[in-house]
């Protein structure tokens, strides 16, 4: 018995390892579904995509619609206000980003964002702040007339969905 | 610790069990003859009370859940139905909300004993961590509840508190989405925390027994932190700490029921009556008074360091408020156990202890003017006290010199 313990592997051994390696690949396998199960599932991924008409909205008005369960602002932004936005120089911005990039040429005056708080994903208040902006009630991240974040703890500008206009006034995102 | 045992199987059916499952030998061993210090003080008796907390919280927790709706459209309503329609339910209903806050008062008294008196020091480092993982149990279980009655405060913790998921690279986002099962908080969410907020309980009372299983291998600790030496300087635990955690339990429940039968309501937000609204946040939020001193962290931290920005910075600081609890037994280099003998330590624990409160009300208030510096000063402050004070204390402060025994101590006090 004594000589058998000596070898360094037997073909036992190997067995032994390839078993309980088949049992640890299974066993993740089971794992998987039971974690996945909790992934978006299709009712919530089948509303990917919405239109949006812009008609009746008035210039320095804004709404908040519905986007995959997520509010999202469509503002109809002032002269002033779009002014404001494109006066502010990219090294006062934390998240540097031009207006022309937040909005669709041509269409300048529409602002269309993700309305959650990049920070944590509260609604900031619109018009409001020191930045004429948005300003989240939670933990006081400020957002300029742009949406871009300039003073708090947010780490990026509000999301700007994948939207196109499919006229002047309807819009498709996602 | 059999050696303890007097047990002997008194008629034949005992000792048929005995030699079967011996269910009466361990029962004795553990909490009736079990050697426990004599000098244990009321700071003591809450160990007992948590259980007692765990307890009237799975009670009155199943029965809640024999009349609440887990969907996004019954939800609210269900909870309003308990409170109002349910017999007895508006008792019920508040026991649990109540207990929940009791609960979290009885574990931070806990906590603070524990780190006055060094409980978590050799040989109880094993007992102290598994301590802060019930805490850490805690914690989800209450989120994940207070999310249940789906008005606006739970809609929103369980928006900012899934979110600081997101927070973490490359696997933020997906993770998110993950926890919640949509792009945002909904009825996959709600669902899967009404099931979750149902599990975790027996997951902690899985974790009490190993705590106090971990309690009973080197025996309790003492408000002298000096080892049992011999039979004379402990009692059995039955009857006396029985009687005095019992007696203990009684006092607890008098501010417990008084909240339960005057002020249900004193300890929430206004703002949970009205149903969660996916698209208006409330102008002030705030989570529940125990979980304030973590938030204030979280809030403390609005910049970015090197290439960490301030989103993920925030979560690493709230995340390691609470892991650093798990190291205490090794950040702490003192020898000596107990407080008392301590004469620095008492002092730093003292404005450890006020350093906890000042975030406490920190995080209450809204996150503008002096209160960002503020919260930022008293978060440093809770970080510097494990890592910077607690191990320089251990080498720099000289201890009072200790009683021999713990029947030494007692006896010298009542001569005294």
């Amino acid at each position: 018995m004594a000589t058998q313990t000596q070898h360094s592997t037997t073909r036992r051994d190997f067995l032994f390892v390839a078993t309980g390696a088949v049992g640890a690949v299974g066993a993740a396998a089971v794992v998987w579904p039971l974690i996945n199960q909790m992934n978006p599932d299709a009712s919530t991924l089948a509303l990917a995509s919405i239109e949006f008409s812009l008609a009746g909205i008035e210039e320095g008005q804004s709404v908040t619609i519905l986007w995959r369960g997520l509010p999202v602002f469509v503002r109809n932004r002032t002269a002033k206000e779009i002014e404001e936005a494109k006066a502010v120089p990219l090294s006062e911005l934390k998240d540097p980003a031009t207006d022309e990039s937040r909005t669709k040429e041509g269409h300048e005056n529409w602002l269309v964002m993700i309305a959650n708080c990049t920070h944590l994903g509260c609604i900031p208040v619109g018009e409001s702040g020191e930045f004429d902006g948005w300003a989240c009630p939670c933990h006081g991240s400020q957002f300029d007339t742009a949406g871009r974040i300039r003073k708090g703890p947010a780490p990026t500008n509000l999301v700007v969905p994948p939207y196109e206009f499919i006229n002047d006034t309807l819009i498709k995102i996602g | 610790m059999s050696e303890h045992s007097t047990y002997t199987p008194g008629s034949g059916i005992e000792k048929w069990l005995d030699e079967r499952l011996p269910i009466i030998r361990f029962s004795k061993e553990h909490l009736m003859d079990f050697p426990t210090p004599k000098n244990l003080n009321y700071w003591w008796t809450f160990g007992a009370i948590l259980v007692m907390c765990l307890l009237v919280q799975i009670v009155t927790g199943v029965i809640l859940a024999m009349h609440y709706t887990p969907n996004i459209a019954m939800a609210f309503d269900s909870v309003e139905h308990i409170r109002r329609d349910v017999n007895g339910g508006r008792i019920i209903q508040a026991t649990h909300a109540v207990g929940a806050s009791m609960f979290f008062a009885a574990v931070y008294i806990h906590i603070f004993r524990g780190m006055y008196f060094g409980s978590y020091k050799a040989p109880r480092e094993i007992l102290w961590i598994l301590g802060v993982l019930i805490f850490l149990l805690m914690m989800a279980t209450a989120f994940m509840g207070y999310v249940l009655p789906w008005g606006q405060m739970s809609g929103w913790a369980a928006t900012v508190i899934t979110n600081i998921f997101a927070a973490i690279p490359v696997i933020g986002t997906p993770l998110l989405e993950l926890l919640r099962g949509g792009f945002s908080v909904g009825n996959p969410t709600l669902n899967r925390f009404f099931s979750l907020h149902y599990l975790l309980p027996f997951v902690i009372a899985a974790v009490v027994a190993l705590h106090i299983w971990a309690l009973h291998v080197p025996g309790n600790n003492n408000p002298t932190g000096v080892d049992v030496k011999d039979s004379r300087d402990t009692l059995p635990f039955h009857p006396y700490y029985t009687m005095k955690d019992l007696f203990g339990m009684v006092l607890f429940m008098i501010p417990f029921a008084w909240f339960i039968f005057f002020a249900p309501d004193i300890l929430g937000h206004p703002d949970n009556y009205i149903q969660f609204d996916s698209q208006v946040t409330p102008a002030h939020i705030v989570p529940e008074w125990y979980f304030l001193p973590f938030y204030a962290i979280l809030r403390a931290i609005d910049f970015n360091l090197l290439f960490i920005d301030s989103k993920l910075l925030g979560v690493i600081f709230f995340g390691g408020s609470i892991l650093i609890l798990f190291l205490l037994p090794w950040l702490d280099t003192s020898k000596v156990r107990s407080g008392n003998f301590r004469p620095m330590f008492r002092w730093f624990y003292w404005l450890f202890v006020i350093n906890f409160v000042a975030l406490t009300y920190l995080g209450a208030q809204p996150a503008d003017g002096i209160y960002v510096l503020l919260s930022k000063i008293c978060t440093a402050y809770y970080f510097i006290h494990f890592i910077v004070i607690l191990p320089v204390l251990g080498r720099i402060e000289t201890p009072r010199p200790l009683p021999t025994s713990i029947s030494e101590s007692v006896l010298s006090k009542s001569h005294a």
